[in-house]
């Protein structure tokens, strides 16, 4: 059967990965060809790139490095990040992408998620989605979690799921950069919306976040995380044989 | 020197660079004639049946391949590519493949037990189900990435791994000079390297 994945996320702005907490103080970390390698080699089950840059320059730059670490990384890569029009996906796609990850683009047009999810398959679609409480309910925040969008965030991912999203990513932006544990009450809710693939991110602080993310939550598809990778606080190969021997089944 | 055949769908620049990152030489081709003159082809594909084997009748490249295969010179199909071997896929309607394999392709969907995601994503485990040269480097139970929503039953004669998805599912199959690839091996890690490289090592 499907394994549960284990997915680092890496941040890129002008050519370089960063990781801030809360979306704050960025810090640079590592070039994003050589951290994707490493990655590729100790057995994270797919990596996901996303681009926070906004200038037309930092886009173009972006693409480069992309093409470059989807020429040497042979498992699956997710593109995120000023995804605004199906020509950002055509982009992307061709510097080697095999999923295009959607956020303020879908929010600005969810005919987007529709329109893309009918030219490339349900599955290159992921709906990456930053969900924030505020007076108890779970609201939907764009601009890098910045701006509250006003949507309720279950009913918005309900929506992009029947426009043709494959897959939901959801960030809690509650427990981002908090390292306290991955936020399960959000998780659970959103899983039991929707019928495609979640993954979790945003709150992974060591590697119990994990064993308790799959076990408090056993339809969870796959956990995501960025810093903790990056700094070496979880290791991946580690990190999976632990799993394993809690009997979470995964790609060893 | 090694054929990928373009006959206009899906991107072929992971598979491309995995070849070269495997010190295998390629080039991506829709001229008969480098196919012809190619020591072995590898046929992708993603995206719907009907399409793809459309696209192969209008540019004539379906004759061109099943000469080939009447040479014996090895072919290997992935994804939607290992599909297309087939002699029949009932993906949206009925429609005829190559038929360079016996078995038909259908739908998971009213299949698998209700619980399971169609498509099928993800990293499943290989089960070895008979030798073959292109699984020479693999172990039983190694895994391998799959993105798909129609499958070839695991029972067909041609299967040589098949992978469990509530029931069995063809993973890989062999047939004299012929080969398949139901997972992506340009997207399965070391371990789907490997098979390219089984694939290159066969012998002409």
């Amino acid at each position: 059967m499907i394994t549960k994945r284990i997915i680092p996320c890496l941040d890129v702005k002008n050519g370089r990965v960063v990781k801030g907490t809360n979306f704050q103080g960025l810090q640079d970390v590592s070039s994003p060809v050589e951290l994707g390698k490493y990655y590729s080699s100790c057995g994270a089950d797919e990596l996901v790139f996303y681009d926070i840059t906004a200038s037309a320059e930092g886009r173009k730059l972006f693409t480069d490095i992309l093409k470059e670490v989807a020429s040497c990384i042979f498992i699956p890569l997710t593109v995120g990040g000023g995804i605004n029009t199906l020509e950002d996906f055509d982009r992307v796609l061709k510097c080697g992408a095999d999923k295009v990850s959607v956020n303020s683009g879908a929010i600005k047009n969810p005919q987007l998620v529709k329109e893309a999810s009918e030219k490339y398959g349900a599955q290159c679609v992921v709906l990456s989605v930053d969900i924030k409480r505020v007076d108890g309910e779970f609201k939907v925040f764009a601009k890098g979690g910045r701006e509250n969008t006003g949507l309720e965030a279950i009913e918005w991912i309900k929506k992009c799921v029947a426009l043709g999203a494959g897959e939901v990513v959801v960030n809690s932006i509650d427990t981002d950069g908090v390292k306290q544990g991955f936020d399960i009450q959000m998780l659970k809710a959103v899983r039991n919306a929707v019928n495609v693939p979640v993954i979790a991110s945003g709150g992974a602080g060591n590697a119990q976040d994990f064993i308790e993310l799959f076990t408090q939550i056993p339809d969870i598809d796959a956990g995501l995380a960025a810093s903790i990778f990056h700094f070496g606080e979880v290791e991946i190969p580690k990190l999976k044989k632990l799993l394993n021997k809690n009997n979470i089944q995964v790609r060893l | 020197m090694l054929a990928i055949v373009d006959y206009g769908v899906g991107n072929l620049f992971s598979l491309s660079s995995s070849l070269k990152y495997s010190g295998i030489a390629s080039v991506i081709t829709s001229d008969a004639s480098v196919i012809e003159k190619s020591d072995r082809i590898i046929l992708p594909g993603v995206g719907a049946f009907k399409d793809a084997i459309n696209k192969l009748r209008q540019s004539g490249l379906d004759k061109v391949i099943l000469k080939e295969a009447e040479k014996g010179k090895p072919i290997m199909g992935i994804c939607l590519g290992m599909q297309l071997l087939f002699e029949k896929s009932y993906e949206y309607g009925e429609h005829t493949g190559l038929g360079l394999l016996n078995g038909e392709v259908i739908p998971m969907k009213g299949k698998m037990p209700s619980q399971l995601k169609i498509p099928h994503i993800g990293w499943n485990k290989l089960e070895t189900k008979r030798e073959n040269e292109i699984l020479k480097y693999l172990h039983s139970g190694d895994y391998v990435y799959f993105v798909h929503s129609f499958f070839v039953e695991g029972e067909n004669e041609n299967a040589v791994a098949v992978t469990d998805y509530g029931l069995s599912v063809t993973a890989a199959v062999a047939k004299n000079n012929i080969y398949g690839c139901q997972f992506h091996p340009e997207k399965s890690g070391e371990v789907g390297l490997s098979i390219l490289k089984a694939f290159n090592e066969i012998s002409i």
